[in-house]
């Protein structure tokens, strides 16, 4: 696709695998380069060895809450913008995530395009 | 509502409560039996003795009556004879006078005068009989007149064979001894003495010690059956002429009597009185007859009264614990139409995923077909259909899930304010599939603007959906219309559930709310639905009203009133 600018590094922490990898090769195909992660312990562990633009946050997740994730994220690397992936009806947690400093929220199930379209805009953000 | 309370549930109360009853019946009734019977009989003691007295009294003042005519006459009699001479007397002509005089003053109670000498020859008379010079030397008051000073006789049937007694008086203050003597009207004696009637059955009769009578009975009462021989036994020796004597006795055919006697005449006559106890106890036993019948009556009432409160408040049992069973399942449904929503949310969040994945898979295809080595292939257009139908289906997938989370999600039944109108949209939402299964169809006119009701939404929800889904239900085989409408009418909100359904016959129509009623088969339904929707609608101070017709169709109205500010709302919106 476009190969102009620098790739976006992500970091898409979702304990799903199936989503995440296919996320990652469309992802790929749009300048997006993927780092992906399926529990929250992992993602913290490949934050620690490595630097992201933007991350995608998962926020129901088996070994631990989105919400403390985000906050290890905000401590270990405060300037990177986090995207919050919600089921549906939580919007109260994501409301606490973004109070507690996540730039934005998405609702699952969401469409690629919207979610690349958010991606985009975090990094530019950042910036 | 009119509660209906199968039969099994009363009878488990009911002999319970039956040992109850006896057990109340026994302490209420022993003791009034008790108080009743001591009562009795301390009544009939004091009773008893109080009648006797007032006989006691009455025949001692009738003897003194008596003794005092007795005394009268022969004090008369003894008068003449101290006050004239024997010779004097023997005059006949004077006797008559003197006779004359005793009539007009004692009423004619002297029948005659007669002077008798020491022999016991009458040497003057005067009198209606024809006693000339009679003989009375054998006679026994004459003997009696001789040894003692006077002498009142006995009855007896003199040379005439009339009844009568005589008077006679023995004087000799001329040196020789000399009769005065008198006979005594008997018919007036009689008479006095008979006057006596107390009651019904009293009267008086005097015999004399040997146990003839001296006055007359009454005619339907023998002599034999009058136990004055106990009397006279037993006092013979020594009467005491101021002494009543009472005894009770029955007769030969069982009747029972009261006898009060007393001696007259210094002994020589008894004068006797009869009653039947009866009559005597006349009083007595008349109070006694109404304390029974109260008696009865108050047990009766007892009985009777303690029986229904029993039954009662074995039927208030019965209430209540139907009450707490309708609870105890109403908290059950309540508990899995809760679990049922979590599941249901559950399971609708879990496929979120797999089908995100599917969709995003389809993507991927498509962003590989991108390549080059695609864009010549024959099925490549194919391709982009079906994938596409693919993401079609798969968003399909998402609205169905995001309904059914949208619904499951009001978990809270606090109350607050909400548009009914969201609801209903929701509920038709949700019901959509269903009734195009049942070849339903689903219209709707909700009123714009309508003002928001104050309520738990939840419980609203469970109402309007039971409903609709009965609507939906009774159409399933025929299919038909459902119409869904919301209105507002003075300071209510008014949902109409109308349905072209078979309609609700007219003799079912009154119990649809009652619980446990159902016309639907064994397994489906538990008849509790209307009957809980009722309960939350009543209790918001709503109401909820059918109509329906077999054959046409039903109709529900379910009224929700506005919370208080709103009312204001409505009032100048319309």
């Amino acid at each position: 696709m476009q190969n102009e600018a620098a790739p976006i590094r992500l970091l898409l922490v979702d304990d799903e695998a199936g989503f995440v990898q296919v996320l990652e090769k469309r992802m790929g195909k749009r300048n997006i380069q993927v780092t992906s992660a399926t529990s929250g312990t992992q993602a913290i562990q490949v934050l620690r060895r490595n630097d992201f633009d933007v991350a995608v946050l998962d926020l129901k997740m088996e070994d631990m809450d989105g919400i403390e994730v985000l906050k290890v994220f905000q401590k270990m690397a405060p300037e990177m913008p986090v995207i919050m992936l919600t089921g549906h009806g939580s919007a109260v947690a994501a409301e606490e995530g973004i109070a507690l400093g996540a730039c934005d929220y998405l609702t699952k199930p969401c469409s690629l395009e919207e979610l690349v379209e958010r991606v985009r805009e975090a990094a530019a953000r950042k910036g | 509502m009119t509660k209906a309370l199968p039969p099994e549930a009363l009878k488990n109360n009911e002999t319970l409560l039956r040992t109850r009853a006896f057990a109340i019946i026994g302490v209420s009734i022993l003791p009034m039996l008790l108080i009743s019977a001591l009562i009795l009989y301390q009544f009939h003691r004091s009773y008893q003795e109080k009648a006797y007295a007032h006989l006691g009294t009455i025949v001692k003042k009738h003897k003194l009556n008596i003794d005092c005519f007795l005394g009268e006459k022969s004090g008369d009699i003894r008068f003449l004879a101290r006050t004239f001479s024997f010779e004097e007397l023997s005059d006949e002509s004077f006797l008559q006078d003197r006779l004359e005089t005793l009539q007009q003053e004692f009423d004619n109670a002297f029948v005659d005068l007669g002077v008798v000498n020491g022999q016991g020859v009458q040497v003057a008379y005067s009198g209606p009989f024809k006693l000339g010079r009679a003989v009375y030397a054998d006679a026994d008051w004459f003997r009696q007149a001789m040894t003692r000073k006077f002498v009142v006789s006995d009855v007896f049937l003199g040379l005439r064979g009339l009844p009568h007694f005589i008077v006679a008086v023995r004087d000799n203050t001329s040196g020789q001894d000399w009769v005065l003597r008198s006979t005594i009207d008997f018919v007036k004696f009689n008479n006095l003495v008979e006057s006596i009637r107390i009651g019904k059955t009293g009267f008086a009769f005097i015999l004399n010690r040997d146990g003839e009578l001296q006055t007359t009975l009454p005619r339907n009462v023998h002599l034999e059956s009058v136990p004055y021989r106990d009397f006279l036994e037993q006092h013979q020796a020594d009467p005491d002429p101021d002494r009543v004597y009472i005894a009770q006795r029955e007769d030969k055919e069982g009747n029972d009597f009261l006898y009060v006697g007393m001696f007259l005449k210094d002994g020589d006559w008894l004068l006797v009185y009869r009653q039947t106890t009866s009559d005597a106890f006349a009083d007595f036993h008349r109070a006694v007859r109404v304390t029974l019948a109260i008696l009865l009556l108050g047990m009766i009432a007892v009985i009777s009264t303690s029986f229904a409160v029993s039954r009662r408040t074995a039927y208030r049992f019965a209430e209540v614990d139907m009450e707490r069973q309708l609870m105890n399942e109403q908290i059950v449904e309540t508990g899995k139409l809760a679990s049922v929503g979590e599941l249901a949310a559950g399971i609708a969040h879990e496929i979120n995923n797999p089908v995100a994945i599917m969709v995003e898979e389809a993507g991927w295809i498509e962003d590989l077909l991108e390549e080059e080595e695609f864009q010549e292939g024959e099925n490549l257009e194919e391709f982009h259909r079906a994938l596409t139908q693919i993401r079609t289906q798969g968003l399909r997938c998402k609205e169905i899930t995001h309904k059914l989370l949208s619904f499951a999600r009001k978990t809270e039944s606090r109350v607050k304010e909400f548009q009914i109108n969201d609801v209903l949209q929701e509920l038709v939402d949700l019901s959509e599939q269903r009734a195009k299964y049942g070849k339903v169809t689903i219209e709707t006119s909700f009123q714009e603007d309508l003002p928001l009701i104050q309520a738990s939404e939840t419980e609203i929800q469970q109402v309007l959906l039971n409903v609709i889904n009965n609507a939906i239900d009774a159409m399933e085989k025929e299919g038909g219309n459902l119409f869904l409408r919301s209105r507002l009418v003075d300071s209510n909100v008014i949902v109409d559930v109308i349905d072209t359904g078979p309609g609700i016959p007219k003799s079912n129509l009154g119990r649809i709310f009652d619980p446990f009623f159902t016309t639907k088969p064994v397994g489906k339904g538990t008849g509790l639905g209307l009957s809980i929707c009722y309960g939350i609608v009543k209790k918001m101070g709503g109401d909820i009203l059918v109509e329906s017709r077999v054959g046409s169709g039903t109709t529900f109205h379910i009224v929700l009133p506005l919370p208080e500010e709103n009312e204001e709302d409505a009032s100048t919106e319309s």
